[in-house]
């Protein structure tokens, strides 16, 4: 392959690049830059939370109950061979307040819900009832894409504080339960130690764009899937791959931004 | 067609490509109301692009689409969607929504536009259902119909709000022999009951010629004939000898381009 395909490659695929950023950003305005209809969203939105929040609930729950139980008990080891094993508290509270929380919840969500999101709207678009909604005068970017939206933007960050707490508590089975340290000094020290806004502010701002981050890209690969099954297969895996990806690029970014001082 | 009948969609010299790919390149028709017209063709010819460019989803490269009078592709939104409300369109895969029950899937449109009291609401679906004679599966999910009543379903659906035009896509693609019988008496009856402009888009030759009022005949990126069903079984063009009589070879080859039969078979591996 000569350079010059390698230039014109290059150059297609930042072209392809910015027309996508510019489609997604034009899905996005389409679907939320109007005046909210409480009477005929409300409905449509609550389903939503139901569907992309409730139902994403036990796994998220689950792995926080474990990730909890396996940061404390390899903390515990690490903390107590310098006698230190009382600090196990903050230690696992801050590690999921400030990482694991925001992050491990949006990953799970990107596999659970976002590829969901994507197939969804991926079978709409192939047995044609977006367009059926168009010839209805519909607007589906109303219809169906913003109420996804919104519910993934509220539930995310609310999967985000139930995987935190559930951590916490899965450190402090290991931690009090099983490995005997000190309820009190446990609870006091992690009390003492957690700021409402360096650390429970600032986990919620990160779980709030990942969950902006992640919708939108499982809505922008749904509603322009190809619309046959290969195409939704491809644009699901997308999802799951891009939003991961994304995710973790963003955390770097807001993490070095709160607190690389 | 009587020279009476007004016309209430009109398509002037209309281009339309995909991409590098030209699917139009110099179409015009006109589509009059209250009929039954058909736009026949062979498959891949882009018909359903057609439909979907009446419907203003696809604006054409060049050339205009007017209905009752009005540019479709000159519209802004709120006006495409006033226009739209006038029309209905059945899809080749009936597009029932996945989430909802038959019934709700016919209320929908209802719900959304005419702003009527739920009790009536309920009183028009059930009398659309009974027309197509789905009344008694009105709580069922699409799913758990057969192909046939899906698209009875999905016709209910699209005559709830009472549009002026129905554009079928494929309306016989699939059907067994009664379906087809059935949405062949439905289309026929609707478009005389209610006075409905229909256009069907169909490669069933028997099945369209039988209820059309006027056809037009889609090839090579351009209309090729057009006339009553009476016209088009006499007339002598070869190409249109051949679809209307379903003839594997003709001005459509059998074969796909390829090179000299006898070369490729004596010719060695390289």
């Amino acid at each position: 392959m000569s350079l010059i395909d390698a230039v014109a490659r290059l150059g297609r695929s930042a072209i392809d690049l910015v027309v996508g950023l510019g489609k997604a950003g034009l899905m996005l305005w389409g679907a939320i830059a109007h005046r909210p209809r409480l009477r005929k969203g409300t409905p449509l939105l609550i389903k939503q939370l139901y569907v992309i929040g409730v139902q994403s609930m036990v796994i998220i729950i689950v792995s926080g109950l474990f990730i909890g139980m396996v940061l404390a008990l390899q903390g515990y080891n690490i903390l107590v061979g310098f006698g230190t094993e009382e600090s196990l508290g903050p230690m696992v509270a801050l590690s999921l307040l400030r990482e694991l929380g925001p992050v491990v919840t949006a990953l799970l969500f990107a596999g659970r819900a976002g590829s969901a999101l994507t197939a969804e709207l991926g079978l709409m678009k192939s047995t044609e009832q977006l367009s059926s909604l168009e010839m209805m005068a519909i607007d589906p970017l109303r219809q169906i894409v913003a109420p996804r939206f919104w519910a993934g933007v509220i539930s995310l960050p609310l999967l985000a504080l139930m995987f935190t707490a559930v951590g916490i508590y899965g450190g402090h089975l290991v931690g009090v339960e099983w490995k005997g340290i000190d309820s009190g000094s446990f609870w006091s020290i992690l009390q003492a130690s957690v700021e409402w806004r360096q650390d429970i502010v600032n986990c919620m701002i990160k779980s709030l764009l990942f969950a902006i981050v992640v919708t939108w890209i499982a809505l922008y690969r749904g509603y322009h899937v190809t619309p046959n099954p290969e195409g939704i297969s491809r644009a699901t895996t997308q999802t799951v791959v891009q939003s991961s990806l994304a995710v973790l690029a963003l955390d770097f970014l807001l993490t070095a931004m709160m607190f690389g001082q | 067609m009587t020279l009476t009948s007004k016309t209430l969609v009109e398509i002037q010299n209309m281009a339309f490509s995909r991409g590098e790919r030209v699917i139009y390149e110099d179409v015009s028709l006109s589509i009059p109301q209250g009929k039954v017209t058909a736009i026949m063709g062979p498959s891949g010819i882009g018909k359903t692009t057609l439909l979907k460019l009446i419907g203003g989803q696809l604006t054409p490269d060049s050339g205009t689409v007017l209905f009752d009078g009005i540019d479709v592709h000159k519209c802004g939104r709120s006006e495409l969607f006033a226009l739209r409300k006038r029309m209905s369109m059945l899809f080749q895969s009936g597009a029932l929504f996945t989430d909802m029950n038959v019934f709700d899937n016919v209320a929908f449109a209802l719900r959304e536009h005419s702003g009527l009291p739920e009790e009536i609401i309920r009183k028009i679906v059930l009398m659309k259902l009974e027309a197509v004679g789905l009344r008694g599966a009105a709580q069922l999910m699409p799913t758990e119909l057969s192909g046939g009543m899906q698209r009875r379903a999905a016709l209910a659906r699209a005559i709830a709000l009472e549009p002026e035009m129905i554009l079928y896509d494929e309306p016989f693609a699939g059907q067994d022999p009664i379906s087809m019988g059935v949405l062949v008496k439905l289309i026929r009856e609707l478009s005389d009951a209610l006075n409905l402009t229909s256009v069907v888009v169909s490669h069933d030759v028997a099945e369209v010629l039988g209820i059309a009022d006027y056809v037009y005949v889609l090839a090579d990126k351009r209309i090729i004939a057009h006339g009553t069903p009476e016209e088009l079984r006499l007339a002598a063009n070869p190409q249109l000898k051949q679809f209307i009589g379903g003839e594997p070879d003709g001005p459509v080859p059998f074969h796909y381009p390829a090179q000299d039969y006898k070369k490729e078979l004596l010719s060695e591996l390289d």
